[in-house]
């Protein structure tokens, strides 16, 4: 039962592998029975404004000015389009796959562990491209994902990428750190302030730092880690809970930790800095030399998608150079469209900041990808742990 | 449902029409009246509809759940059978440390409301003067008017690092506990407090005076008259009020995420599974169930329950 009911994951698995290392081009899903890609057909036009658009979105990806009276730009495209957003905002992942299950919501902002699962589960239809104007001007690092062409496919409009980098509270950190040494030291001197993030994702932080300190552990891509890998990877983020304040998964949440001091240092998103900067919180960000995980997020429409049309325009609208700039400049990263990084001053300021176009930048940042048996790696004679074993690792984690 | 409705009355002609009014709603009395069952059934119809359909009915889907499993790359739900998800529960240590430190909690939880409730409830029963009590109650249950976040939140604030209860405790040298589980414990008292403290309140006020008079006529102490007389009278008080906080505790995730820092309980687990692996949750959500059913026999057992 089980060795059969892995045959055509793994054969799926080998399938996006190939796609991840470069190969480009239609490759065919295994069609041994079990898993493939469904079948799903993309729109063929545009028509009329269903009144109203559901999207999930992290935080600070869709906003009407209410969380910060300078951010707004769905205020304008409501007016535009007659399409009212009804906005919800995901803390994780897995909180947006499991609820594009549900098919209440047209649309997600889907960073890479979430999209290959959404495509493969059937939740999110192909894009028609062609009825995306604004599409194209894409950045040289997030043209080719395995959301852009899967059998020839395309299942997402890019919006951004950026680094979970590492935020520190002034008051608390007075040197700036450059390393995520003092995140995971058991004699760590913010032991007790230090904060993570609240998803089994978060293990590929610390095969990350792994990477960097323990080089005879042999992982080379944090996504793929065998199982003696993994334990390692488990052995360390246990350390880290003895000195663990927090863990978090809910953006305000976050900000309010780290602006008061509660938690001195931890793993973060641009945007929980920029909110508690707004606030005159004394926070700040870096990316450390070992490196970071990071995401690079597309939207995807629902295959069950009841407003289709207001969907697609919104696609359009947010791909726009001027609202995928604003977008980027609100979360912090860096904008999917090369037209955002123009323009103004304060645009291409935006896109040195965050090395929208520097490719060499991003080779040490580790983009977000679901980890499948197969090791992503490129090894053969190895095992990899999936998903499933994350999860369970991150319960025994924290204990 | 449909027979407790009268039939509207047809447009017929006004020959009969008295005779046709009386033997529509005769023919539904009579019948109503030679068959008891039927009355029963069609007075109950709805209600249990709402309690075995809706609400076991749920609770039932949940416990199916719990024998399926997920697709390991997309987390999909797949129906089939497998006690896995128990074997993991009954194994994983993590999972046993959950169980052990949620039920913990929420028995710290109904101790603080307890030992609480009882001085108050004396105070108010049998010393305050009317206006005070009123004063009193309005302050108990004024906190139930207030949304459960704010309320979470509001706390969270409170045991912030520099917040109110570090500030508060600085003339003293001290500080607050932080985030964890003494903070959570602290939220959760206060969060189920007011289920505690009207059952005991009104449970002191149906103890007679004269009770207390006598006791202290033979010469107990005021300690000695509340542990030989009172509480013993107020054991189904306590045990009723015990019910709400202890059940309510055990299901709390939200206030173990805002003020629990790292504290993992039972619904935390729950939570991040939810998404990830709903089968696993469902098979970690039937240990709650248990628990306050063992909780409510025990409860029967002491013959409290008769008192409700």
């Amino acid at each position: 039962m089980k060795s059969r009911k892995f045959l055509p994951l793994a054969a799926l698995a080998a399938s996006a592998t190939l796609i991840l290392a470069g190969c480009s081009g239609a490759s065919a899903p295994s069609s041994s029975g079990g898993i493939q890609v469904p079948d799903i057909a993309a729109a063929s036009e545009v028509g009329e404004s269903e009144g109203q658009v559901n999207i999930i979105a992290w935080a600070g990806f869709v906003e009407d000015g209410s969380t910060n009276p300078d951010a707004d730009w769905v205020s304008k495209f409501e007016a535009n389009t007659q399409c009212k957003v009804n906005r919800k905002v995901g803390a994780t992942s897995d909180e947006m796959v499991q609820l594009m299950r549900g098919g209440e919501y047209d649309l997600v902002s889907a960073s890479g562990d979430a999209s290959l699962r959404l495509i493969a589960g059937g939740d999110v239809a192909p894009v028609n491209t062609e009825l995306i104007p604004n599409f194209g001007n894409i950045v040289d690092g997030l043209k080719g994902q395995i959301y852009d062409t899967l059998n020839g496919k395309s299942y997402g409009v890019p919006i951004g990428r950026g680094a979970n980098v590492l935020m520190y509270n002034t008051d608390q950190v007075k040197e700036a750190p450059t390393s995520w040494a003092d995140t995971w030291a058991a004699d760590s001197a913010y032991k007790g302030k230090v904060m993570a993030y609240d998803s089994p994702i978060f293990i590929a932080d610390a095969a990350v730092y792994l990477m960097a300190t323990q080089p005879d552990l042999g992982i080379t891509n944090p996504y793929a880690l065998d199982k003696d890998q993994l334990a390692a990877a488990v052995e360390l983020l246990k350390t880290q809970n003895g000195i663990a304040g927090e863990y978090w998964n809910d953006a305000l949440k976050a900000v309010s930790s780290i602006s008061s001091g509660t938690a001195a240092l931890g793993t973060g998103w641009q945007v929980v800095v920029n909110l508690a900067q707004a606030d005159g919180g004394p926070v700040k960000s870096v990316l450390p030399k070992e490196g970071a995980t990071g995401w690079s997020d597309t939207w995807m429409i629902s295959s069950k998608s009841k407003n289709p049309n207001c969907a697609y325009k919104w696609m359009d609208y947010a791909s726009s150079a001027e609202v995928n700039a604003k977008i980027s400049q609100n979360f912090g990263m860096a904008p999917a469209s090369k037209l955002a990084c123009e323009g103004s001053k304060e645009n291409e300021a935006h896109c040195d900041t965050f090395h929208a176009t520097d490719e060499d930048y991003y080779k040490n940042v580790w983009m977000w990808t679901t980890p499948v048996e197969q090791c992503i790696d490129g090894r053969t004679d190895a095992v990899c742990t999936n998903y499933q074993e994350w999860t369970k690792a991150w319960t025994e984690v924290k204990g | 449902m449909t027979l407790l409705q009268t039939p509207p009355d047809s447009a017929a002609p006004p020959v009969h029409s008295t005779a046709t009014r009386r033997s529509l709603t005769d023919v539904v009395s009579r019948v109503l009246y030679v068959r008891p069952k039927l009355r029963v059934t069609a007075l109950l119809l709805l209600p249990m509809l709402w309690l075995g359909v809706l609400y076991i009915g749920s609770l039932a889907l949940l416990f199916i759940t719990a024998f399926w499993t997920t697709d390991s790359f997309t987390s999909k739900v797949i129906p089939a059978f497998t006690l896995e998800n128990f074997a993991e529960i009954l194994t994983q240590p993590a999972y046993q440390a959950t169980a052990l430190r949620t039920i913990g909690i929420a028995l710290a939880v109904t101790l603080v409301c307890m030992s609480l409730a009882l001085p108050l409830g004396l105070y108010m029963a049998k010393v305050a003067s009317p206006r005070m009590r009123a004063v009193l109650a309005i302050g108990i249950t004024l906190p139930l008017w207030a949304g459960y976040l704010v309320k979470v939140f509001s706390w969270r604030i409170t045991f912030s690092a520099g917040g109110p209860l570090d500030w508060l405790l600085a003339p003293l040298g001290m500080t607050g506990p932080g985030y964890g589980t003494a903070a959570l414990i602290i939220t959760l008292s206060y969060l189920w407090f007011p289920y505690m403290a009207v059952p005991v309140y009104s449970a002191f006020r149906q103890i007679p005076d004269n009770l207390l008079d006598a006791s202290s006529d033979l010469g107990a102490r005021s300690w000695a008259t509340v542990r030989t007389v009172a509480i013993p009278l107020l054991k189904p008080a306590f045990i009723a009020g015990s019910i709400f906080t202890f059940s309510l505790s055990l299901g709390d995730y939200i206030a173990a995420q805002f003020v629990g820092g790292k504290t993992q309980v039972i619904g935390t687990v729950i939570a991040s599974n939810i998404n990830l692996n709903p089968p696993l949750a469902a098979a970690f959500g039937i240990v709650p169930i248990l628990v306050v059913v063992l909780y409510l026999f025990l409860a029967r057992k002491t013959g409290a329950l008769k008192a409700l």
